[in-house]
């Protein structure tokens, strides 16, 4: 078991060292978000009550569009200088590959998350008014429901005509249920209304990531190995 | 099996003929809704239509991935085989789990008709024959889809007074259809040499997909009430039979579609396989 572990580690320790270098991903993500965050806050008043009702899902299309922007960097590195043809002919296990990938644009939307909060608290004046540390399971549920199917998906874009419409198009139908629990979680935890519970939506989201973490795992090498 | 074709589209012709003699004819008028109610007898068998060529489509597109490799077909064909079991008899061991208008038959019933679907596309489908038969499948399925999403709104207007509400029923219905057009748009725009592998990889994981979209908008809906309220209760028996009839046309159209698209897709394959063999082959007949 310590060979697949070992690839995993080594790509993603290439993967982060390479954007720690070039903060490629990083900054295009950040400057969408805020981007994002901007043009929103002309579409509404920010500041009134009534906003709360709408940051959950405002928050979560942000970083739904920004993660868009890393997704599709994430394999067109490997294309240059046939990469990716070398791992293919490589008797190295596939799901190592898109375990490092997947890891590894987790923690770049962690980073892009922690970074835009603070913001998005400042531009809109959110407080939760229901239990906030809920917020923390949402968060991190959701990041991996959007980056695995991201990962995925982005793997089969990859030798598509126009690659880079081609993810959004496969990525947001499937992510809809996740996408829905994530803004409803964030709604009701910020409106804090006590006859309802962010429960439901995280156990949604659990169920979401264990379904389709095991279908990627299943149906990576296939999709890699697509002549 | 070429002479059948002109005898079933003369026979689906005709079927669809009578059928819709009999949806603006011979149907009673609806009590309340009056003469506009007789969409239903497209709207419906047309969302059934769909719902099987899905089904079609992912039972197909399944066979395509695990017939890649014997030993994942000799699993698959074994799981197939115990999930037709357990739906028989888990429905009456967890009777009282089920709904209240779910009965332990019609579950046994679904199992069997799935796993009776798998085999018979697994004897009568070759490998290329399947990724075939998902295209056509998705392909007619959006169709029928389409007219459910259309007809929908048409008949929600003069009787609910608005076009379209975000409902458990038509949100999860649009959120199916965005998922098999975005099936369609990957065929088109992925590579002739993987589009199979990738196409069904992707109708896997809508499937996946379905019943946590319905769970999710379940609740989603159940949270915020809806003042529409829709269906329920029990139809007149004569309605029923026209509802029958048409599904019945609807499906013998829909096969003679998918049939026609079927030998269209196979054809331009053959022509291109002996196109790319004929630029190998020197003038002389010879390979190079």
């Amino acid at each position: 078991m310590s060979a697949p572990t070992g690839i995993t580690r080594a790509t993603l320790t290439k993967d982060l060292r390479l954007e720690w270098r070039s903060k490629d991903a990083l900054n295009s993500m950040l400057f969408f978000a805020l981007l994002v965050v901007v043009v929103f806050s002309f579409s509404f008043d920010p500041n009134a009550e009534e906003s709360r009702v709408i940051a959950g899902g405002l928050v979560w299309v942000a970083f739904l569009f920004a993660a868009v922007v890393a997704l599709n960097q994430t394999w067109a590195r490997e294309l240059r200088n046939q990469v990716l043809d070398a791992y293919r002919v490589s008797p190295a296990p596939a799901n190592a590959l898109f375990l490092a990938k997947a890891i590894g644009n987790f923690l770049f939307v962690v980073v892009l998350e922690a970074v835009m909060t603070p913001l998005f608290i400042v531009f809109y004046k959110l407080h939760a008014l229901g239990p906030a540390w809920q917020l923390f399971p949402v968060a991190v549920l959701g990041t991996w429901a959007i980056v695995v199917n991201g990962t995925f998906f982005a793997a089969m874009s990859l030798r598509t005509r126009s690659r880079e419409i081609m993810l959004p198009l496969l990525l947001f139908p499937i992510t809809i249920p996740a996408l829905l629990s994530m803004v409803e979680a964030t709604t009701t935890i910020l409106v804090g209304d006590p006859s309802t519970s962010a429960k439901f939506w995280i156990v949604l989201l659990a169920t979401y990531d264990v379904v389709f973490t095991t279908g990627s795992l299943a149906l990576f090498e296939t999709v890699l190995h697509a002549e | 099996m070429k002479k059948a074709f002109p005898i079933l589209g003369l026979l689906t012709a005709v079927l669809l003929s009578y059928a819709l003699y009999e949806a603006l004819v011979v149907a009673p008028q609806e009590q309340t809704m009056g003469d506009v109610q007789r969409i239903f007898y497209y709207h419906v068998p047309s969302a059934w239509t769909a719902f099987l060529l899905f089904a079609i489509n992912f039972l197909a597109s399944v066979l395509y991935l695990v017939r890649r490799n014997p030993q994942t077909d000799r699993i698959a064909n074994w799981v197939v085989m115990a999930l037709a079991v357990l739906t028989c008899t888990g429905g009456y061991v967890f009777r009282s789990a089920l709904p209240k208008d779910v009965y332990p038959s019609s579950v046994a019933t679904t199992g069997i008709a799935i796993a009776g679907l798998y085999f018979l596309i697994r004897k009568y489908f070759s490998e290329q024959g399947t990724d075939i038969l998902a295209l056509t499948t998705a392909e007619v399925g959006v169709v029928f889809c389409t007219v459910v999403l259309v007809t929908g709104p048409l008949w929600a207007r003069p009787v609910w007074g608005i076009w379209w509400t975000w409902d458990l029923r038509l949100t999860s219905t649009l959120v199916l259809w965005l998922i098999y057009v975005s099936y369609l748009v990957l065929r088109r725009f992925s590579s002739s040499g993987e589009t199979p592998v990738l196409a069904a990889a992707l109708a896997v994981f809508g499937a996946l997909d379905v019943p946590l979209v319905y769970f999710s908008i379940w609740f989603f809906r159940t949270q915020h009430p809806q003042p529409v309220i829709g269906g329920g209760g029990s139809i007149d028996p004569r309605m029923l039979h026209v509802l029958l009839i048409n599904w019945l046309a609807f499906l013998c159209f829909a096969f003679l579609v998918c049939w026609s698209r079927y030998r269209l897709e196979r054809i331009q394959r053959d022509v291109e396989e002996t196109q790319a063999l004929e630029a190998l082959l020197e003038p002389g007949g010879q390979v190079r």
